[in-house]
């Protein structure tokens, strides 16, 4: 159905490297959401809180179906219907809402690690806490909250696990197949027991196995499955534990129950307990997994979520380069001072700091690139995603991404996915129309999103375009009347946009597991602001939407131009230079006002003197400025009067505001090879200042 | 939540008694700020200069890879000369996550005082806002003017941070 197209990288690419950062930010997520719940206040749940947990879920939803997997997108799905709910104080929250909700979260757990390891087992089911919640989400209070209903008492609200999911058999009690289970303990060493389950893994035809949870810390429950009888299952754990360890009870028979729970040992309403449930036709899954909810806590190593990657927080390996950024400052002090010493008499000494210098430097550059990634990798996590929504909501939609190889700092492109996760769903929902739309619009079939990335004035901007409906200023209005927001119709088009941020806003009219439920632009715009930048939306209805996301370069590197003014030194950045020279006297006119223009090439351009923008003061009169730099910004040019060219290099963009404030025409400030600071100017503002 | 509290508390009832402070001369005058804002003592180094900034505002230095802005108390309170040389002291405070530098004339001691040692600053005109003044410490025959550095540095005149 939808083509996805993308300019300049291979059409087949390999989402799977994008499942770590899922995985460990869907961890993060669960575990922030664990812990809210935990602190949720039922009798005076604040709405942050609500929303808080809400974001969780929603965003955990977003990367599953990205990646998709499906189970824990459709799980996550119903946790966000229930949450939506309760933050919209539709319905009250009751403490079984945070039980089954806290039990989502770890069959969430479970199944992320399923998919992070990759295993063939059956995987836990969800339908029983998809029902539950859209129970509570409907506002009935279960009278037995955990008990699971009778068959068919309840029609399973969705369809439980898709076919993908499941890769193991999915037929419920095939004939000849036995439902046992097997306690294997008292064992020292769990590791042999839970080496029972690769040998269902490994053996063909042998049946499945399922983690049952155990009273004892060193006995281990397993429901199998399997066609084999026991003496033939005892030869085959033989391998592992001895005989006289294993126990195997048909499905059925009582003595597991105990164990299973063994603070209530014949609770009726724990899940599972009773095998003749377990037994039941609701799902088409394997009934044995009914038995899965809780397992996964003691479940062994395959539920343990594992990580190849360290995620150090930003501030330590900012840290790093600040202590890397002093120690080649010392290297140069040192360098510098062992210049004059005589190479015969200290040779060991210089050969030794040439080493120093060597390593210094190399230990700089990897430093440095812990931070730096492409935009190609959140960009290429798109045409996933982008197909399985469009092929959900029948549309046609082409993406095409620029500007991938703009490097961005790994903390800023962990913070802007989601968002921008949000901006395409929102395009490809919302803004691109369905395809017989768009043929009657006199457009293409084919919807196109753009993806772009760019550095700006000192600013990285990331757009997400589409040519779709636009938004409808009608609409909004009409929506944001209803909610109650104060609004007016001579509110100016930029305004209005600005409405769609608010908390809950939507104007779709159904809610879709895509978006809809006005959820997106509030959390955009939120992670945006924290990462001190903008959203800027421009609109034009039928003809596509622009969302624009301006963010600072906090802690990106930039190719910039040291100048001199007086004794002072300034940074231009590289990517708004345009030329350099030494300007002649006849080239430069007044006007009336008494601003300066130059002639280049037939075009005249405003003068700015940064002497006297920036006060500079002069203790050698015979020098002056001579040199002229042009600089560009939004197709705009000024040329620059500076007094000398210094260079150009690397420097690492610092923030000026976390200490001190916003200076006027500056944008951040850097570090010189000497230590010094050295400010780097603000173009945008710098243009705007001579066009005005 | 709790641990902060608790924290706190710990913190109020170990210096219930007596605090500590960092004594400084600007001219003839001595003052003392409060120990557990300051960071550390550095000497002078000239800063980068920024435009349009007041007086008082030296500019702004790399402190280990942070920028970090540079006040001249002594310019800020009026005082007959601020030079610069080999003995000008910079205080770094790190007030609430905010990392700044004041230029003093040199530091003198740290010293413990206890709260019936500090007196109320009477109301007098100066250019130091009286609410910035916690009070007056006496030591032998000096007076100590103590300093609530943090109140101080966040005020608006102070120009640290952008208004609003």
């Amino acid at each position: 159905m939808a083509d996805i197209h993308q300019e300049g990288a291979g059409a087949d690419f390999d989402l799977s490297q994008f499942y770590q950062i899922f995985f460990e930010e869907a961890a993060e997520n669960l575990d922030q959401m664990e812990h809210m719940l935990l602190d949720l206040d039922l009798q005076e749940a604040n709405d942050e809180e609500l929303n808080g947990i809400f974001r969780c879920a929603h965003s955990i939803k977003g990367g599953a179906a990205t990646f998709g997997f499906a189970d824990v997108a459709e799980l996550t799905h119903q946790m966000e219907s229930l949450l939506d709910r309760l933050r919209r104080h539709e319905i009250q929250p009751i403490p079984q809402m945070v039980d089954v909700l806290l039990e989502s979260a770890d069959i969430s757990r479970v199944l992320l690690a399923r998919h992070q390891s990759g295993a063939q087992d059956e995987p836990p089911s969800t339908a029983d806490l998809v029902r539950r919640i859209s129970e509570l989400a409907s506002g009935q209070v279960p009278a037995e909250p955990v008990k699971p209903a009778a068959p068919a008492a309840t029609p399973a609200p969705v369809q439980p696990q898709p076919a993908e999911a499941a890769p193991a058999p999915a037929a419920p009690a095939r004939p000849g197949m036995r439902a046992l289970q097997i306690r294997i303990g008292p064992i020292e060493r769990l590791e042999q027991a839970d080496a029972i389950k690769e040998l269902f893994r490994d053996i063909a035809g042998l049946g499945t196995i399922t983690d049952l949870p155990s009273s004892e810390p060193n006995m281990r429950l397993f429901a199998v499955e399997t066609s084999s009888t026991d003496n033939d299952l005892l030869d085959l754990f033989a391998f592992h534990v001895a005989k006289e360890q294993v126990q195997i009870h048909e499905n059925g028979a009582p003595p597991a129950q105990g164990e299973s729970f063994g603070f209530f040992p014949d609770a009726p309403g724990a899940p599972g307990s009773k095998p003749g449930n377990a037994l039941g036709a609701i799902e088409p899954t394997s009934p044995v997994t009914r038995i899965a909810p809780k397992v996964e806590s003691k479940g062994g190593s395959q539920a343990q979520m594992e990580s190849n990657t360290i995620r150090v927080s930003v501030s330590k390996v900012d840290q790093l380069i600040n202590l890397v950024g002093e120690l080649v400052i010392t290297q140069a002090m040192l360098a510098q001072n062992s210049l004059g010493l005589d190479p015969a008499t200290y040779q060991q000494l210089i050969s030794g700091l040439a080493d120093l210098d060597r390593n210094t430097r190399d230990l700089q550059e990897s430093v440095m690139s812990i931070r730096m990634i492409p935009m190609s990798i959140v960009f290429s996590r798109f045409p996933r995603m982008l197909r399985d929504v469009a092929n959900k909501l029948g549309k046609k939609v082409e993406l095409v991404t620029l500007g991938e190889a703009t490097e961005l700092d790994k903390g800023l492109v962990e913070k802007i996915t989601d968002p921008l996760t949000h901006l395409v769903r929102n395009s490809v929902d919302h803004g691109i129309e369905m395809p017989q739309d768009r043929l009657a619009a006199g457009k293409s079939e084919h919807g196109t999103i753009t993806l772009s990335a760019s550095h700006q004035g000192g600013s990285i901007v990331i757009e997400v375009r589409d040519d779709g409906r636009g938004l409808s200023r009608e609409k909004i209005l009409k929506k944001a009347r209803e909610r109650g927001l104060d609004v007016s119709d001579q509110m100016s088009d930029q305004d209005v946009w600005q409405i769609i941020f608010a908390p809950g806003f939507s104007t779709a009219d159904t809610v879709t597991d895509v978006s809809g439920r006005g959820v997106g632009m509030d959390v955009v715009k939120r992670n945006i602001a924290s990462l001190n930048g903008t959203v800027e939306i421009d609109s034009s209805e039928g003809y596509g939407t622009r969302v624009s996301v301006r963010l600072p370069l906090t802690l990106a590197i930039m190719d910039g131009m040291s100048v001199g003014v007086g004794d002072e030194v300034y940074i231009l950045p590289l990517s708004s230079v345009v030329e350099s020279f030494q300007v002649n006297p006849d080239d430069v006119n007044t006007v009336a006002q008494g601003s300066q223009l130059v002639r280049v090439r037939e075009e005249y351009m405003p003068v700015i003197a940064l002497e006297k923008v920036f006060e500079v003061p002069r203790f050698d009169m015979d020098k002056s400025s001579t040199i002229m730099v042009v600089v560009e910004e939004d197709g705009n040019r000024v040329a620059l009067l500076v007094d000398e060219l210094l260079g150009q290099h690397q420097v690492v963009v610092k923030n000026l505001e976390s200490n001190y404030r916003k200076v006027p025409n500056v944008s951040g400030a850097t570090i010189l090879g000497d230590g010094r600071v050295a400010l780097i100017l603000d173009i945008g503002g710098l243009v705007r200042r001579a066009r005005h | 939540m709790s641990v902060m509290e608790k924290e706190k508390a710990t913190e109020s009832a170990a210096t219930a008694g007596a605090r500590e402070y960092l004594t400084f001369r600007l001219d003839q005058e001595e003052y003392g700020i409060d120990i557990l804002k300051v960071q550390e003592i550095r000497g002078y180094e000239p800063p980068t200069r920024i435009a349009h900034a007041p007086a008082f505002i030296k500019g702004v230095v790399n402190l280990r890879g942070t920028i970090i802005p540079i006040v001249d108390m002594r310019l800020k309170f009026n005082c007959s000369k601020a030079e610069y040389n080999a003995f000008t002291v910079v205080i770094i405070l790190n007030l609430r996550n905010r990392v700044v530098g004041i230029v003093v004339d040199s530091v003198s001691d740290v010293m413990e005082l206890a709260a019936d040692s500090v007196r109320p600053a009477p109301d007098i005109e100066s250019v130091i806002d009286s609410e910035c003044i916690m009070g007056l410490g006496s030591v032998g025959e000096r007076m100590l003017i103590l300093l609530d550095i943090e109140k101080l540095m966040s005020g608006v005149d102070m120009g640290l941070v952008s208004a609003g």
